[in-house]
């Protein structure tokens, strides 16, 4: 029988009134995955800041390794031999990959003499362990999303930790890089490590895990093994009751054609020569692997770095986006992917939040009308059901999807003509996971057309009528409703040239 | 755009304690003449530490106001002795300021250089070009219409009072209510999200310093008016006395928070401890040392509303809970 690595017993935390914890008990055995669902501000990410020390619980006991923890720290936690990969990517944004992994990893004192090639050369190892190709040399800020996520995975290989915390590590990969992950994970687990697991994904939770708790409202309503529990089982008690259908996908008469490329290329970005259109009422799915330019297509169509060869077309008419202000002005939307970054602003209210791109819809002459963008706010709250306690809460104290839900909610109601969603279910539970889908085919029905980028592909080929697959910056190939495959998908967002 | 009003309360709560002392020990200090210098001092203060406030919450500074504010004085009295009357005077002052300003802001926002390094270079390059132009002389024989901008010495306060509080409100309210206002806030705090939303982030920061320079320009020109000579040195100084005043009303240097009932709250408790300090028989030497003290408790309440502090402190109360 395993032994038990750590647990908590009755763990409660409130945040200024707002309870996110209350009575936890957890445990992790040696050589589990044990993974942690539940929805959006379940207290999830809590729970293991509280592991990890990050937060400290207001009651209740922690156990690691059989001995009684009154007080965790980070720096005890790292020593107890427990790492963590959490929500939101903490890199330091001006120093190179290796020097994060360097600075999580070296031990020694503050004098000791800093190696650069070995440092360099554990860097590309952990790299390749990690499934990564990513150069040590770049800066962290120059990573995307789905990148940064692999280096903090190849920072866990490195720490060779008994305990390895991971808060939504995959939730920006595609199904081959999140494949390596779990090569990553079978190898901890088989040399003794224990692995809580955190995911929206349910398919990824039921492939990887041992054991599953449910947490819901900051309760645990159940641990049970996960051979014993089926899907719509676990989706009834995470959420409290039945889902209907998870892509309400309804064919939709596509319309006039609303945006067109022509070899639009963007050489600051390294995306060329992609050709597309889309309709108005059309999906179109956006597939392709980690750094194949999907996001990149996105910031050139929304102008945050204009194009700089090729045509694109507006419902018809040649335009040239200078700036976001422009794309708006022509009724583009773009939903971005790091959210936390660059979607929400986290000094800010809901309410604020939710109308800074749609300002003049709720102020005349320049005065905004308080009351109207609060009455915005709140019905975006209630159909996007954001776990707030009020609209002029500040953003920075929502749980990580419920600010993702937030950045949405700005979107949408600017009333576009073309939306630009990347990922936009990314770090979202089951439940608003539905909601949205079906959102934006609602959108899609009033004949928005929606070019929607995602790295899940059950999301690709259940919510788009047609997929472009993107690879090494360019559209390898488009595929319609009934073409598309995971395995054609795949096919072409690998393919050597 | 904190909802609490937590440093608000505690600097008018340091205003009323120095006031409840004052009343006890040096009843003199509330004597119309006093209180009158002190307010006509610090009005040019408020109206740049206002525009200030503009510039800090986008997330930037401007070191180079007392400058800017030494020419517009100068101009404004050149101008006005060359026979130009004195109201179009004021605003060529004012005008003269926004292009200081908005020179400023276009190599901020346009060219991104850090405002610090932009404002230290042209902190001094208008320091010494208006030594230069002047060579050290002050402006002397005023018009007599120049002198309280045409008014009776009685009338002057009240309009420049007037003046002054129309336009802080106007600012406090505008900031809260006007879309403008929300454009600085998102721009202090997140520029990218900001430019993702749709600002135009480059024209806020351009703006905020255009309206620090007008509002400098305006402050000079209410100064200069109350004397019969305009220094050419004026204004040495006022950047660290007005961004002391911001910063200890609530600034974020950081940029995405701040108020201007804050920097109003600020400007006054910074005004009033000096000249307490000589009714109080304490020596002058004291009151760099004492503002220099507040504004370090200012930042050291900054520090308490951070996370970590508050991690700490709630690990206390638990603690004391159990107990
Ligand atoms: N620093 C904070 N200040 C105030 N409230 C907080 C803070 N951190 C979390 N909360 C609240 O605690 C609750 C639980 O948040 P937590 O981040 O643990 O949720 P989660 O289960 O990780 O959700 P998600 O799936 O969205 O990441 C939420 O209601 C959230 O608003
Ligand atoms: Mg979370």
């Amino acid at each position: 029988m395993s032994h038990t690595l750590l647990s908590t017993s009755s763990v409660s935390k409130s945040f200024e009134g707002v309870c996110a914890l209350r009575g936890v008990s957890f445990d992790l055995k040696a050589g589990e995955v044990h993974a942690l669902v539940g929805e959006n501000g379940a207290g999830k990410s809590t729970l293991i800041k509280i592991m990890t020390g990050a937060e400290q619980p207001d009651a209740g006991t922690l156990t690691v390794a059989g001995r009684d923890v009154p007080h965790m720290t980070p720096a005890l936690a790292r020593s107890l031999g427990i790492a963590a990969i959490y929500q939101q990517p903490s890199l330091f944004p001006h120093l190179t990959v290796a020097e994060n992994l360097a600075l999580a990893l070296e031990t020694g004192t503050v004098w000791r003499r800093v190696h650069w090639t070995a440092r360099r050369n554990r860097a590309l190892a952990l790299l390749e362990e990690a499934g990564a190709a990513i150069g040590p040399e770049r800066l962290a800020s120059t990573l995307s999303m789905p990148e940064q996520q692999m280096v903090e995975i190849a920072k866990t290989v490195g720490a060779a930790a008994k305990i390895v915390i991971m808060d939504e590590p995959t939730s920006s990969l595609m199904d081959d890089e999140v494949d390596r992950l779990f090569n990553v994970i079978g190898m901890l687990r088989t040399q003794g490590a224990g692995i809580v697991y955190i995911s929206h994904r349910l398919e990824e939770v039921f492939a990887v895990s041992d054991r599953i708790t449910v947490l819901r409202d900051g309760e645990t309503v159940a641990t049970r093994d996960t051979r014993a529990i089926d899907r719509s089982e676990l989706i009834q008690t995470m959420v409290g009751r039945a889902l209907t259908a998870v892509f309400p996908k309804r064919p939709v008469a596509p319309g006039a054609v609303a945006i067109e490329l022509r070899r639009l290329s963007n050489r600051a970005l390294g995306i060329h020569d992609v050709s597309l259109s889309v309709r108005r009422g059309e999906v179109l799915g956006i597939a392709g692997l980690v750094g194949s330019g999907r996001t990149e297509l996105a910031e050139t169509l929304f102008g945050l770095v204009p194009a700089d060869g090729g045509e694109m077309l507006l419902h018809g008419e040649p335009v040239r986006i200078e700036s976001p202000s422009h794309a708006i002005r022509l009724g583009i939307g773009y939903v971005p992917e790091d959210r936390r970054q660059h979607g929400v602003v986290l000094d800010m209210a809901v309410a604020s939040n939710a109308s800074l791109a749609s300002l003049d819809a709720v102020s005349s002459r320049g005065l905004i009308d308080r009351a109207a963008e609060r009455l915005l706010a709140e019905s975006y709250v209630e159909r996007l059901r954001i776990k707030t306690p009020s609209v002029s809460t500040q953003v920075g104290a929502l749980s990580g999807g419920n600010q993702q839900k937030v950045a949405l909610a700005r979107w949408l109601s600017i009333g576009p003509e073309i939306l630009i969603l990347d990922e936009p279910t990314q770090g979202v539970d089951v439940g608003a996971k539905a909601e949205i889908h079906a959102l934006i085919q609602d959108l899609a029905e009033r004949g928005i057309a929606i070019i929607m980028i995602s790295s899940e592909l059950p999301e690709v080929l259940g919510m788009s009528d047609r997929v472009a697959v993107m690879r090494a910056g360019t559209v390898s190939g488009v595929l319609s409703r009934t073409e598309a495959t995971q395995d054609r998908i795949i096919a072409l967002a690998l393919e050597r040239p | 755009m904190v909802k609490t009003h937590r440093r608000e309360m505690s600097v008018a709560s340091a205003i009323t304690a120095l006031a409840l002392v004052l009343a006890v020990a040096a009843p003199g200090y509330f004597s119309g003449e006093n209180l009158g210098d002190l307010f006509m001092a610090s009005l040019p203060v408020l109206l740049v530490a206002i525009g200030m406030t503009l510039v800090v919450v986008t997330g930037e500074i401007d070191i180079s106001v007392g400058s800017t504010f030494a020419i517009c004085g100068v101009a404004a009295g050149i101008l006005s002795k060359s026979g130009v009357p004195v109201w179009l005077a004021s605003a060529a002052a004012c005008l003269l300021g926004a292009v200081f300003g908005s020179l400023n802001g276009a190599l901020v926002a346009y060219l991104g250089i850090p405002s610090i390094v932009v404002t230290l270079a042209t902190m001094t390059a208008l320091r010494d070009g208006l030594r230069w132009a002047t060579e050290g002389a002050w402006v002397q024989d005023l018009p007599p219409a120049f002198q309280w901008l045409g008014l009776t010495q009685t009338e002057f306060p009240f309009v420049a009072a007037i003046v002054t509080v129309m336009l802080t409100s106007a600012f406090a309210w505008g900031l809260g209510h006007v879309a403008a206002g929300r454009a600085i806030y998102a721009t202090g705090s997140n520029p990218r999200a900001a430019r993702l939303a749709g600002l135009n982030t480059s024209a806020v920061k351009w703006m905020v310093f255009t309206v620090l320079g007008a509002l400098t320009g305006l402050a000079a020109v209410l100064n200069a008016v109350r004397f019969n000579q305009i220094p050419s040195n004026a204004g040495i100084g006022l950047e660290m006395k007005v961004i002391a005043s911001v910063v200890v009303g609530g600034a974020s240097v950081a940029g995405g928070t701040g108020r201007v009932m804050g920097t109003v709250l600020g400007v006054v408790l910074l005004a009033a401890v000096g000249p307490a300090l000589t009714f109080l028989g304490v020596s002058a030497y004291w009151e760099r040392a004492i503002q220099g003290g507040i504004i370090l408790v200012a930042i050291a309440a900054e520090g308490i509303r951070h996370p970590a502090y508050r991690r700490l402190a709630s690990a206390a109360a638990s603690a004391r809970a159990q107990a």
